[in-house]
């Protein structure tokens, strides 16, 4: 019952997780004892999840796919111009709760999502968002750099030509030069704009690709993993212009690699079986962190 | 707060190396202590000797537990209790090289003293003062090899009462001295250990202090003490009322 009535959009869950039936030390069937991280419990988040300057806004977020809960319950803010991180061991539902922001999960056709998710304070599940406009204000960049197979300047000018930025040729001109120069990317390219974007290296169509999420002018840009697949110097490229863009932009960054999250974020959010289960200033969760979880992950410790 | 765990067992280790290595530094740093306050007040020559000459162990016990930190830094950058274990080890083990040191100083002077008059007239004073400024470096040692929080906290305080024992010594001294100028020499020789000693509960108050932000994750430096215990130990002032 109670599963039929937390499947049902909007509707507010029947029990909190709270008093979820917390699972037994050892397994009926096989008499095994449970791995030691259920021995943790997760009850609500613990930290800071809410800001007073929110860019976006998530309460209450469930995500499913098909039967399966892949997100429960998670309140969290983005502050505006901050750079969050959001950590934690795959399949904890991160990247899930990053593509939530942006509706990239209205992609698959399983995946339901609840909870009230705002950009500004406006609905972005609202019947009236259009999940186009949606994601050109809220920008994607992801783990393996995908130009689309044109020009360097095609590649910039897509999205500015899809949403009519700019009125004439030299104002596109101008839009991809100066998108190129904030990705970092300009005076490696400037004589090249002609050149196939799938001819760069992987550091720079991963920047390419920043490039032309900034074309179109967004004000959140998420990052999925974006340096997972760049060596350290284009890496530190990356977290050098995040750090630049982080004064025009609010920025959250899915990464597997901790030092990056303690590198460039100014929050972090630690995410454990769907669950949101710390969120502090990065500082904080790094020398002191107030979860045991956040604690065993970071240092690297069984759950 | 623990050390093992790790999904790489190699790192517990290297962690586990290091604060064995720290607690075999606390216990010669302790027993060198404990050797140069008995050569002072046995005036025992050879014995000051020994200690006087036993320093070099504990700089090189330093120097190699300073190298094997910054290895771990290096190669496992260490987060959370692991980074504020690695940074608590460096400070601890500058605090013992310094208690090595005054040990040492302590043990020089008693050479010297040894050889000369006995220090009767100020041994029970001396006595009285050495054996509290080492009964806190032995517990602040036991806190941190427990890593005892609580047990730190009880030490932080205690250099007051060193500190009024320097002072009663002092004055004793000066009334020697002025008994007879011939007493000046040695007079100053045992403020000179005396002197010696109250640093030697100094420097075990800094290690108190880095067991508790090992264990709690806050820096108690400079903070008055009513302070760290009502804002980290409130049941502990609980206890006191009841």
């Amino acid at each position: 019952m109670t599963d039929v009535i937390n499947t049902m959009p909007g509707m507010p869950r029947a029990v909190p997780l709270e008093s979820e039936t917390p699972k037994p030390a050892v397994d009926a069937i096989t008499g095994e004892k449970h791995r030691s991280e259920f021995d943790v419990e997760i009850n609500g988040t613990v930290g800071k999840p809410l800001v007073d300057n929110a860019k976006m806004s998530s309460r209450n977020c469930d995500v499913f796919y098909g039967d399966k809960q892949a997100i429960f319950g998670v309140d969290l803010d983005i502050g505006n111009n901050e750079i969050i991180a959001m950590i934690g061991p795959s399949g904890c539902g991160k990247s899930t709760f990053l593509r939530v922001l942006n509706r990239m999960n209205d992609t698959i056709s399983i995946c339901r999502v609840t909870g009230e998710h705002t950009l500004d304070g406006e609905d972005i599940y609202g019947k009236k968002t259009d999940p186009v406009l949606l994601r050109a204000r809220v920008g994607m960049v992801f783990q393996k750099p995908n130009p689309f197979p044109k020009s360097i300047y095609d590649n910039v000018a897509y999205g500015a030509r899809l949403h009519g930025l700019a009125s004439n040729r030299s104002e596109l001109d101008d839009l991809v030069e100066a998108s190129l120069i904030k990705a970092g990317l300009f005076k490696e390219v400037k004589d090249d704009l002609q050149k196939p974007g799938t001819g760069l290296s992987g550091g720079q169509q991963q920047r390419l690709c920043i490039a032309r999420a900034i074309a179109v002018d967004p004000e959140v840009i998420l990052m999925d993993e974006p340096t997972s697949a760049l060596d350290p110097i284009a890496t530190a490229t990356i977290e050098e212009l995040m750090d630049e863009l982080r004064s025009n932009y609010t920025i959250a960054i899915v990464t597997h690699s901790m030092q990056q999250a303690a590198r460039v974020s100014q929050r972090t959010a630690y995410f454990h079986m769907g669950k949101l289960v710390e969120v502090n200033d990065t500082d904080k969760v790094f020398t002191n962190p107030e979860h045991q979880l956040t604690e065993n992950y970071i240092t690297g410790r069984f759950g | 707060m623990e050390i093992g765990q790790h999904i790489s067992q190699r790192y517990n280790e290297e962690l586990e190396d290091i604060r064995n290595q720290v607690l075999k530094m606390g216990g010669l740093v302790e027993s060198q202590a404990e050797q140069a306050v008995k050569a002072l007040l046995e005036s025992d020559f050879e014995l000051a000797k020994t200690v006087a000459n036993g320093d070099e162990a504990v700089n090189q016990m330093e120097i190699d537990i300073d190298e094997e930190c910054t290895r771990v830094i290096a190669r496992r950058q260490p987060t959370a209790s692991d980074l504020r274990l690695v940074v608590a080890v460096v400070k601890v083990i500058t605090d013992l090289e310094r208690i090595g040191d005054e040990a040492e100083k302590i043990a020089r002077y008693s050479k010297k003293l040894a050889k000369k008059q006995k220090i009767t007239t100020m041994h029970s004073e001396l006595s009285h003062m050495s054996q509290l400024v080492l009964t806190m470096l032995h517990d602040s040692l036991d806190a941190f090899a427990r890593l005892d929080a609580e047990g730190a906290v009880g030490i932080l305080g205690k250099d007051q009462q060193v500190n009024v024992e320097l002072d009663n010594l002092s004055r004793l001294l000066i009334t020697f001295m002025m008994e007879d100028p011939r007493n000046i020499k040695n007079a100053l020789r045992v403020s000179w250990c005396a002197r010696s000693l109250e640093r030697i509960a100094d420097h075990a108050q800094n290690i108190c202090e880095y067991v508790i932000y090992l264990v709690k994750g806050k820096d108690v430096r400079h903070t008055s003490l009513e302070h760290i215990r009502s804002k980290y130990f409130p049941y502990d002032i609980e206890d006191g009322e009841e």
